[in-house]
């Protein structure tokens, strides 16, 4: 588009509302944030102190941040591609010809509309162990009963599967989506030449899906690193002992709970690091790869 | 051609499948949300739906959850409208207008997706307690009214508009604004309606800052009401529970039903008119 209106102080007034509000609510606080983390801070109180890099030392010295740590990674990859993989396949049932693909499509996404701590609720319900649904068909199936959510490591497995069916909807919306630009011509001449379908799919579809994957993994990091807070609150509150405290519950906790400002403060800013890593990390290895139109 | 039919049905099996796997948790809270304590506990589990509706008056009562109901519409619809009005605001001074700092400026919204709440929480909590926001809309409301996923989508969807648009308007002396509210604007629908879906969605579902931003009764949202539901009834009387989770997912369900159309369109997932 090579024409514009002329004005030259319209668009910075169009631009300001939007601007004032990023500066308050989102750079101030993000640097004020950076700063604090440099800071020993009374809890209730004003008074604070210079310490250098004290918080990020005691933070890694930390036995169980590092616990966190390694639990939060364990988390997104699982999370990232359990939920990548089932949501993929799903849109690619979804788009073959068939009749009431529409109707099928609007019953498979509706879950976006859910929130973290509703699945939270509806998984601590599944898996409690008075009369969870979980708990009665492994003992008749497997004549097992797993304490789903008092055993440690069976309590972070339900967390996982709660996080990834929660997001399904959307990643299968954005999926779908990426599949529309894929050209039917393009399959349609490639299964005339004889190719397969599963060559089809590595040939064609997925490579033509790279820039959707490229977007879906950035958004899933983030989710599994903040929004599966609500989930934690509600399903388990970061135990049992700690088994599913990940990054973000235990952030949550120091600062609100423990009034430990400074080191609170440290953690969101490792937080911030890891979004950046992340978002560079996939930018120059995925998006080297990724195939735009 | 029976080849082809016999796909189709697998297919659809499949699908089926994939329906009935996704939905089962939420089509059991439905079921639990209508028996009586003994059924809930009854084993084998009882699947079927009973008629003890009583769960869903005793939910509503139990933690005030008709007010949440109240405060999570008032924040989800301000905060969807203020976010679409700048993004409509701050897309249409990106797209039709040259100025100095305009690359600046776009990067500046660029990098905010970066700063999602945790990285800035504890000064934002201080901010807003300084305006004391705490315990109020404003603190619920303001921090979340600026948005760059709302300026990218309606930037994009300005682009396709065919630029012929804008120097007819510019011959018959249309200004800036009407051009933005009369020929933009409804240009613009289905990305309008996606951008409700999303973002009351997005906004409903919120659960740190709200926990964090409010702490009398009279302010909670839903999403904490789901976990005060929880300890309220003692984490056992999961039929009343369920029918709060249930009431809770409704409103969003309902923006995401309505708009579906719209929201399609405005993802490209429906061809575009």
């Amino acid at each position: 588009m090579e024409s514009y209106f002329k004005s030259k102080w319209l668009p910075y007034l169009l631009l300001s509302p939007t601007l004032i509000i990023l500066a308050f609510f989102l750079f101030y606080p993000a640097f004020e944030t950076f700063l604090l983390s440099f800071y020993k801070v009374a809890p209730y109180g004003n008074r604070k102190i210079f310490a250098g890099l004290f918080n990020f030392k005691q933070m890694f010295s930390d036995k169980d941040y590092i616990y966190s740590f390694t639990l939060s990674l364990i988390f997104s990859v699982t999370v990232v591609l359990a939920g990548l993989t089932v949501s993929l396949l799903i849109a690619l049932l979804l788009n073959q010809k068939i009749k009431g693909a529409r109707v099928y499509r609007s019953l498979l996404i509706w879950p976006y509309a859910l929130s973290p701590a509703v699945s939270g609720a509806i998984f601590r319900f599944l898996f409690n162990p008075a009369n969870g649904y979980m708990g009665y068909f492994t003992k008749v199936l497997f004549n097992i009963e797993p304490k789903w959510l008092t055993n440690g490591n069976l309590a972070f497995v339900v967390v996982i599967v709660a996080a990834t069916w929660k997001n399904l909807g959307y990643n299968i919306i954005f999926y779908l989506a990426g599949l529309q630009n894929v050209q039917k011509e393009a399959l349609e001449s490639a299964a005339i030449d004889g190719a397969g379908a599963v060559r089809r799919f590595r040939a064609i579809t997925f490579p033509l899906l790279s820039p959707t994957t490229f977007f879906l993994l950035v958004m899933n990091i983030i989710y599994s690193y903040f929004a599966s807070f609500g989930l934690i609150d509600v399903l388990t509150e970061g135990g049992p002992a700690n088994a599913t405290n990940i990054l973000i519950y235990r952030l949550y906790r120091d600062f609100f709970v423990n009034s430990r400002v400074g080191y609170a403060a440290a953690e969101s800013f490792i937080l911030f690091v890891l979004v950046v890593g992340i978002t560079i990390l996939q930018f120059k290895t995925t998006g080297k790869k990724v195939y735009y139109q | 051609m029976a080849a082809k039919k016999r796909k189709e049905i697998i297919y659809t099996i499949l699908i089926l499948f994939s329906i009935l796997v996704v939905s089962m948790p939420v089509i059991l809270s439905i079921i639990i949300s209508t028996q009586t304590p003994v059924q809930v506990y009854s084993s084998p589990p009882r699947l079927t739906p009973s008629n003890h509706f009583a769960n869903y008056p005793a939910a509503w009562k139990s933690v005030a959850l008709g007010r949440m109901m109240i405060n999570s519409t008032i924040v989800a619809a301000a905060v969807t409208a203020g976010k679409i009005i700048m993004g409509l605001l701050a897309a249409f001074a990106f797209t039709h207008f040259e100025f100095r700092g305009k690359n600046f400026l776009f990067f500046v919204v660029l990098v905010t997706l970066l700063l999602p709440i945790p990285v800035r929480i504890v000064a934002l909590f201080a901010i807003t307690s300084s305006f004391h926001w705490i315990d109020t809309f404003w603190g619920l409301i303001v921090p979340f009214l600026a948005s760059a996923t709302a300026t990218f989508l309606l930037i994009q969807r300005f682009k396709m508009v065919p630029s012929e648009l804008l120097d007819a308007a510019k011959v018959d002396g249309c200004s800036p604004m009407r051009y933005l509210f009369q020929i933009l604007l409804p240009l613009s629908k289905n990305t309008i309606g996606a951008l409700i879906v999303i973002q009351f969605i997005y906004i409903w579902n919120q659960y740190l800052w709200p926990l964090m931003a409010t702490n009398s009764k009279e302010m909670r949202v839903v999403q904490i009401g789901v976990k005060m539901l929880i300890n309220a009834e003692a984490m056992n009387n999961w039929g009343v529970i369920m029918a709060g989770v249930v009431i809770t997912m409704l409103p969003p369900l309902l923006v995401f039903f309505i708009m579906q159309e719209s929201f399609m369109k405005g993802f490209a997932l429906a061809s575009e008119k």
